[in-house]
């Protein structure tokens, strides 16, 4: 049988997939505004700047740092019979022009893609569209970018 | 700063954090929200995990919603935009939505997967990743006046 309709498999997803939305509730950052209070660094000499983000990120990234090394140390997963580590390690153009395109998408809105989903929980207006148009961007870009390490490999070359 | 909210904050990135350790450790996955979002679509190989992990996100922020009613804003409607753009709010956010949209498609990434994953694996695509969409969304709040 297929490992990813293993019931413990889909466990650990939906489990990891609850944490992930009670984590972006709790941080505040399901609130676009709150995150783009944040990136309002015009507000620092006023006092008004909001620096909660980078608590977010510190910490998430601290808990993550660790996970990683116990995982190299067990050499595989629980489920799988190995990490889906991104093996394509070049700096190319997509990655830093997409990055780029995010980083204007993210400004514009304070919205990024947990959050867009995590938003569902409270349904505000216009983000349907929203989603409609994450979706439609996504695509697009998988049609510009073929995906698959060998094609992103001779495309770097 | 009335609005900073560092306990909250670091807690709930703890949390964020123990769900990408999780997944990575159960199922060898990268919790990176685009990565699973945009895979979704054809041609996506395992479909039935992500579509999990994602309801169970929305059940997750509204089981929290519920336990802690007071402790964050529930947001009714997204961010206007900017009054000098006279195209009104649903166009901005078409265009924010295309614009997030491709550009973690053809970056891999967003801010789960490059910012807190991509990090705390040390991946060099990831730091130059981060550094890029942090300092462009800076300049484009900054430049739009959208606060």
């Amino acid at each position: 049988m297929n490992k990813s309709l293993n019931l413990p498999y889909l466990a650990v997803a939906a489990i990891a997939g609850a944490i992930f939305g009670a984590g972006l509730y709790i941080s505040g950052m399901v609130n676009p505004l709150k995150v783009l209070r944040f990136l309002d660094f015009t507000a620092i000499p006023s006092g008004g700047w909001d620096p909660s983000l980078a608590f977010v990120m510190l910490t998430a990234v601290i808990v993550m740092f660790i996970a990683v090394r116990i995982g190299k140390r067990r050499g595989a997963p629980m489920f799988d019979t190995a990490f889906n580590e991104p093996e394509f390690n070049k700096i190319d153009t997509p990655l830093v022009a997409g990055a780029a395109l995010f980083g204007v998408g993210w400004g514009m809105s304070g919205i990024c893609p947990g959050p867009a989903i995590s938003l569902i929980a409270f349904w505000p207006q216009d983000l349907l569209i929203y989603l409609l148009a994450l979706f439609v961007g996504s695509y697009g870009g998988s049609i510009i970018i073929p995906s698959g390490r060998e094609k992103r490999l001779a495309l770097a070359r | 700063m009335d609005s900073f909210t560092p306990v909250p904050a670091a807690i709930g990135g703890a949390l964020i954090g123990l769900s990408a350790a999780i997944l990575w450790l159960g199922n060898g996955r990268i919790a990176g929200i685009s990565g699973i979002f945009g895979q979704l679509l054809p041609p996506a190989r395992t479909v039935v995990w992500r579509l999990v992990f994602l309801v169970f996100l929305v059940g997750g922020t509204f089981v929290a919603a519920y336990l802690f009613p007071t402790l964050t804003v529930h947001p009714a409607t997204l961010v206007e935009a900017p009054k000098w753009f006279s195209a009104g709010t649903p166009v901005w956010i078409i265009i924010s939505g295309l614009l997030t949209g491709f550009g973690t498609k053809i970056g891999n990434g967003c801010t789960s997967g490059h910012g807190v994953c991509g990090l705390a694996r040390l991946s060099t695509r990831s730091f130059v990743a981060v550094g890029v969409f942090f300092v462009v969304a800076i300049i484009t709040v900054t430049l739009t006046g959208i606060v």
